[in-house]
């Protein structure tokens, strides 16, 4: 673990300057995935700049009958809002999904978009990954990826990254078009969350298209006015991240289905929208025919690796199941 | 003394919870030694097989707070004669990933590992071979197998049975690598005061880890004390001595400081041993009505190339069913990979996994219930060894689970059984384990206030020894658990096995109840049965084995029955309920014997369906080195656990009675669950563990 500084600043500008003028340091938010990054000598910031108590821990109403997210807000409370609850049960089951009660209490909802892939070649210093050591090789490709991406991975070049992104929530606001709030050193901006993650593309290194020194300071969901749900499947009932999930939201006018929202976890660099099998689905009839033609559309570019072409099957079926429970009164 | 009533069978309260519950137990890193504590943190081979070419310490020498780097250049010389990985920095060769390459200790533990990183090494490295194949040309019998057991048994005509069977069965089942991983990491601390060595360590038994100390620093045995009162857990890793025992009392004498190494959860994938993995073929032959005519157990597994551990996997088929013709045999390959250990029920529950799903097939194959299909193939005596058991209620503990569980009625047919999009099966397997008891010595000092101390080191690796010791202890000097004070976990202690092959009770309880009896007699022959004024001090011990070793086949026995439910769109696997009958004779401690039978059949449906250690074929480490990715089951998995036992008398087995029951509740587990998942799926997954991407490649999908 390398030495580093610890600072706090008086506010999220402050903060934000601070860190503009440190090209190594990171903020620390929960540091539920920072920390144990820097013990395994993933992450070497040499200054870390406290933001926990800079930003809003609130969750406030917009005006479109949306809520304001807090960056600062634990994960826990954001799944227990009531509002969140009665307005997106796709957020707070998705945060329900996600690690253990002991980490929700401590994890920030900016800190949970921003954490890195669990691929343990990424997580061992000893092992080549191009997300980690640029240029040093992908381990996962050739070695372990049960747990892989199936979409948009790069499969060649310096670039190659099979990693998936571990996030439960960012696959829920991917849905939900929700918007996220930036400070940077040339003041605000707001990423859609379709913006916000990247594919590995030619620079696995990058999560995200956030520049350095930029801090989440909320996040922003929209009104929604259909039912959502999220589903995982993981390898054990509890405290997994996921094989696949998926995020949901439909609304059915006489049998057709009027709008709808789609996006997959555990199955590619970032949170996957489905605006392939939205674009089907759209003033389809809501059957489990349209279903299955949508969740096709959308696999239709999946490249499965050499373990994990399972994902494929299980994403088909997750994202058929979840449409017909959305839909109709199956279990 | 005063007769009270018989403590052996009462479910009391541990009575090391309330020190435990509230922090104050001290485990072997929470030790106070009475001065500042150095730490220790290693640099760790990062090939597989190879040579050190190039070791620099020199920047790491020179931060501040370090205050040694050992290396092979500098190390101390170890004694000769030790075996595996013991002898740490002797030499530049290196035969696992992980392997220790470097010490380093600092006045902090922050410092120690920054200063790990400044440690420059290079290698000549050479391709692994981590990769275990039924076809490798380079298997071999091993001379024997662990705890004595014979490589190979051959009974009877197997092939001309099996040719000429009305009915057969031959499959294939592989178990993966798996790692022990108690919450407590392996921690040792090391001080010298002079040429003595003092060590706090969690183990399983402090005089197992006393021999490897002796000869790694040339010492007497009154020259080392191993302390270990209490242990967070262990399953095996911690039955013998590893490098970290080696390391912390090496740079302790190195610094002349007390030094403390504990390892991180990765560095227990390494430093500390693991299950082998297991490629099993079994053959059954079966007259039409389900009788085994014939069964052939065959068992490929791997060591390491630096040790040899040949673990007893096809050991229960030598005892389960009777059958005319029997085969069993072990082979093994040697990789590069880290010495293989003891893990819970080694032998018997990877054994059992496939001997038990074997039997599941056969019963399908037949067309007959699979408890009943096991009543059928009930032997008289021990199948192999010819003798007599010295008590065996395997149908008893089958018909009661059955009708615990509401077994009857069942239908035999897979995959008809739904609850909405859940498919629902039912699957059963037998347990077994041997019954052993180990030499023990104990002391036992009457106190002139009429209490007693009894002193014998045995372990408490949270088993409950601590209570269930002193109840045996009071029911024998018959006097109540307030007038015994018991000590373990101390290698001054009289002499005894570690807990390990499900021997503990049996041997340490044996020689508490002999020395209580040597003490009766004292009192009796020399002081009128009244403790006389100044005290007294006994000694007394168990030799070994039951003098009825020889003469009966004794074992514990079991069943398990198990419900899954199995998700059609996704392959998520549930587990509702289960019911496990036991028949292990006297049960000591009704309420720790339970948490022990819980433990171990939940540690079993985690084998069944989670726990898997993945080895990268080409850098050839375990990949899954974490407890995020190395999966364990969490309380979420486990439905509701039926435990129960059976009342046995068994007069041979020692003198208790007892039988051991720290292991027999995982083995036979997993096939239970895998058997259920057939019922549910009409799939037969025969690579465990049963994760959700096997159920698509048993549909052909993905």
């Amino acid at each position: 673990m390398r030495e580093f500084r610890y600072e706090r600043a008086t506010d999220p500008a402050a903060a934000v300057a601070l860190l503009a003028a440190e090209p190594e340091g990171a903020f620390l938010g929960g540091g539920t995935n920072l920390v144990d990054l820097m013990k395994l000598g993933v992450a070497t910031p040499d200054v870390l700049v406290d933001v926990r108590q800079l930003t809003s821990a609130e969750i406030t109403e917009l005006p479109d009958g949306g809520l304001r997210i807090g960056a600062a807000v634990p994960n826990a409370d954001l799944a227990a809002d009531r509002r969140v609850r009665e307005r997106f049960p796709v957020l707070s089951q998705a945060l329900l999904a996600g690690a253990s009660g002991q980490l929700r209490n401590r994890a920030t909802t900016g800190g949970n978009l921003l954490q890195r892939t669990r691929c343990p070649y990424f997580t061992d210093v000893t092992t080549p990954c191009n997300k980690r050591a640029p240029g040093s090789g992908c381990g996962a490709l050739e070695g372990v990826h049960r747990n892989h991406a199936i979409l948009g991975q790069t499969l060649e070049g310096p670039g190659t990254c099979v990693a998936t992104h571990p996030s439960d929530m960012a696959v829920a606001l991917a849905a939900l078009d929700a918007s996220v709030r930036v400070l940077g050193p040339d003041g605000e901006r707001v990423v859609p969350m379709a913006e916000l993650h990247r594919l590995p593309g030619d620079d696995p290194s990058r999560d995200t298209t956030l520049r350095h020194g930029e801090l989440i300071t909320a996040i922003d969901v929209p009104a929604l006015g259909m039912p959502s749900r999220y589903r995982k499947v993981r390898d054990r009932a509890s405290f997994a991240f996921a094989l696949v999930s998926v995020a949901a939201a439909v609304q059915v006018t006489g049998g057709i289905v009027d709008d709808v929202r789609l996006a997959l976890g555990g199955v590619a660099h970032r949170p996957w929208r489905a605006t392939a099998a939205e674009e089907v689905l759209r003033g389809r009839p809501a059957t489990e025919e349209s279903f299955v033609a949508a969740a096709d559309a959308e696999l239709a570019a999946a490249r499965p690796l050499r373990d994990n072409g399972f994902k494929v099957p299980l994403a088909r079926n997750l994202v058929v199941r979840t449409l017909l429970q959305l839909t109709g009164d199956v279990r | 003394m005063t007769t009270v009533d018989r403590l052996v069978g009462a479910g009391v309260a541990r009575i090391d919870g309330p020190a435990k519950v509230r922090g104050t137990a001290p485990y072997a890193y929470e030790q106070d030694p009475g001065e500042p504590i150095c730490h220790v943190a290693v640099v760790q081979s990062t090939v597989n097989r190879g040579r050190i070419s190039r070791l620099d310490p020199s920047r790491a020498e020179a931060m501040p707070g370090v205050l040694a780097v050992l290396t092979p250049a500098n190390a101390p010389r170890l004694g000769e004669g030790l075996a595996s990985d013991l002898p740490v920095l002797q030499s530049l060769d290196v035969h696992y990933q992980g392997q220790i390459v470097a010490i380093v200790v600092a006045e902090t533990s922050e410092i120690a590992k920054a200063a790990v990183g400044a440690v420059a090494v290079g290698y000549s490295a050479e391709e692994p071979d981590v990769v275990l194949s039924a076809e490798r040309p380079d298997l071999y019998a091993p001379p024997k197998l662990m705890a004595g057991f014979e490589t190979d048994s051959v009974i009877g005509d197997v092939d001309g049975a099996l040719a000429s069977a009305a009915v057969t069965v031959d499959a294939t089942y592989e178990t993966p690598t798996q790692h022990n991983n108690p919450i407590e990491m392996h921690t040792s601390m090391a001080r010298w005061d002079g040429d003595r060595l003092t060590m706090w360590d969690a183990n399983q038994g402090p005089h197992n880890i006393v021999n490897d100390l002796m000869a790694a620093f040339e010492l007497e045995r009154d020259q080392v004390r191993v302390i270990s009162p209490y242990v967070g857990g262990a399953f095996g890793s911690k039955a013998f001595t590893h490098p970290n025992q080696i390391v912390a009392a090496m740079a302790a004498r190195v610094v002349g400081r007390t030094v403390v190494f504990e390892l991180s959860r990765q560095q227990m994938f390494s430093l500390v041993g693991h299950r082998t993995p297991t490629i099993q073929r079994l053959r059954l032959g079966a007259e039409a009505d389900g009788r085994l005519t014939a069964i052939s157990h065959e068992v490929v597994e791997h060591t390491s190339r630096i040790s040899e551990f040949a673990e007893q996997t096809a050991t229960p088929t030598r005892v389960l069913y009777a059958a005319p013709h029997r085969r069993t045999t072990h082979r093994l390959a040697r990789l590069d990979v880290p010495p293989p250990t003891i893990m819970r029920a080694p032998g018997e529950t990877p054994g059992l996994y496939a001997l038990e799903t074997a039997m599941d097939e056969l019963a399908h194959a037949v067309g007959l219930d699979p408890v009943e299909l096991r009543i059928r193939n009930e032997p008289a005596r021990d199948p192999e060894r010819d003798l007599p058991w010295s008590s065996r209620n395997l149908v008893a503990c089958l018909r009661t689970g059955a009708e615990r569980f509401g077994w009857a009625g069942r239908d035999l047919r897979p995959r008809v059984r739904t609850d909405g999009r859940w498919l629902i099966g039912t699957g059963v397997a037998a347990a077994t384990y041997p019954t052993r008891r180990r030499k023990a010595e104990c002391r036992i000092t009457g106190h002139d206030d009429g209490r007693w101390t009894v002193e014998i080191d045995g372990s408490d690796i949270g088993t409950g020894a601590w209570t269930a010791l002193t109840q045996v202890a009071a029911d024998a000097l018959g006097v109540g658990l307030d007038a015994v004070e018991l000590r373990i976990g101390d290698s001054d202690l009289p002499f005894a096995g570690g807990a390990g092959g499900s021997t503990g009770m049996a041997s340490w309880g044996s020689a508490i109840v002999l020395t209580a009896r040597d003490v009766r007699r004292e009192l009796d022959e020399k002081h009128g049965g009244q403790l006389p004024p100044h005290g007294i001090v006994v000694k007394g011990e168990v030799p070994g084995e039951s003098p009825h070793a020889g003469d009966y086949s004794m074992h514990a026995f079991g069943a398990h029955f198990v419900e899954v439910r199995v998700d059609r769109d996704t392959g998520e696997v549930r587990l509702p309920r289960a019911t496990s009958v036991y028949a292990a004779g006297t049960i000591v401690n009704a309420r720790t014997a339970r948490s022990q039978f819980l433990g171990g059949f939940s540690m079993g449906v985690s084998m069944a369906l989670h726990e898997e250690s993945v080895a990268d074929a080409r850098l050839g480490h375990y990949v899954n080195h974490d407890l995020a990715e190395y999966h364990v089951a969490t309380n979420a998995d486990i439905g509701e656990l039926d435990v129960h036992w059976l009342e046995e008398d068994d007069p041979y087995v020692n003198e208790l009675g007892m039988k051991g029951i720290g292991e027999i509740g995982i083995t036979g587990a997993a096939a239970a669950v895998a058997n259920a998942y057939w019922h549910a799926t009409g799939l037969r997954v025969r690579d465990l563990p049963i994760t959700p991407d096997k159920y698509f490649r048993e549909l052909g999908q993905g």
